[in-house]
């Protein structure tokens, strides 16, 4: 369960990544962060986020037009 | 982080050279999301792209000279012919009309773009040959930027990581 929710429904690149930074530098380690996108692009953009930055992507899931990710906080 | 001391984090150096709205995109979307994947960025404003730092942004943009240009438009992709470009209104009207395609498809402004490359800690220089050059005034430039030249960016760009020029 995610400790936190970031809608980013409607938003494109690069928002989702920066809203979802902005998100995180507000949590504590350990923290899970749900995000909702409707941009395809935040699939490959998540990940390469997440390799970059340390935090680790608990899940990457598609419902319909929705991407939903979940971030835990490194 | 003192000037040129970029500790351990990877690093990213963007020499940012034109201004018109389409082309102003690029070097703040990268720069934006280079450092909220903890990079360190420096941003080096230079002839046309200087005026972004300006508190006031006005941005245009125009179809002269872009055959890549392709709008969609009533189902259909259409570019400008040249001829038509150079007619007094059509930049007006590219340029809002690109506007609108931008709130319509969730593109974040330049101005909100600006914004959080200003809040995470993004460095931007602006170049002061540039300053003297076109007249501007540093007064009406957004706070916290440096006034720098070309030793400036090269000192930067030796220690930088990934080194770009937009």
């Amino acid at each position: 369960m995610a400790d936190q929710t970031l809608n980013a429904e409607g938003l494109n690149c690069p928002l989702p990544i920066i809203k979802a930074k902005k998100a995180l530098k507000g949590m504590e380690a350990g923290k899970v962060l749900e995000i909702r996108s409707t941009d395809p692009g935040s699939v490959a953009d998540f990940a390469a986020f997440c390799d970059q930055t340390g935090n680790e992507l608990l899940s990457s899931n598609t419902e319909g037009n929705i991407y939903l990710f979940e971030i835990k906080k490194s | 982080m003192a000037d040129g001391d970029f500790g351990n984090a990877k690093s990213m150096s963007i020499i940012v050279t034109k201004g018109s709205l389409d082309w102003a995109y690029p070097p703040f979307i990268l720069g934006t999301t280079a450092a909220a994947m903890d990079l360190d960025v420096t941003m080096f404003f230079t002839f046309y792209g200087l005026p972004l730092l300006n508190k006031k942004l006005d941005l245009k943009m125009t179809t002269l000279g872009n055959p890549a240009m392709k709008m969609p438009m009533a189902g259909m992709h259409m570019a400008m012919p040249n001829i038509v470009s150079a007619l007094p209104g059509v930049d007006r009207g590219a340029t809002t009309m690109m506007k609108n395609l931008f709130k319509k498809k969730g593109v974040a402004s330049i101005e909100d773009l600006r914004e959080a490359a200003v809040e995470s800690d993004v460095r931007m220089i602006a170049c002061q040959m540039t300053l003297d050059l076109f007249e501007m005034d540093r007064k009406d430039m957004i706070d916290g930027i440096e006034l720098g030249g070309a030793a400036t960016y090269i000192d930067v760009a030796t220690k930088s990581d990934i080194n770009l020029f937009i």
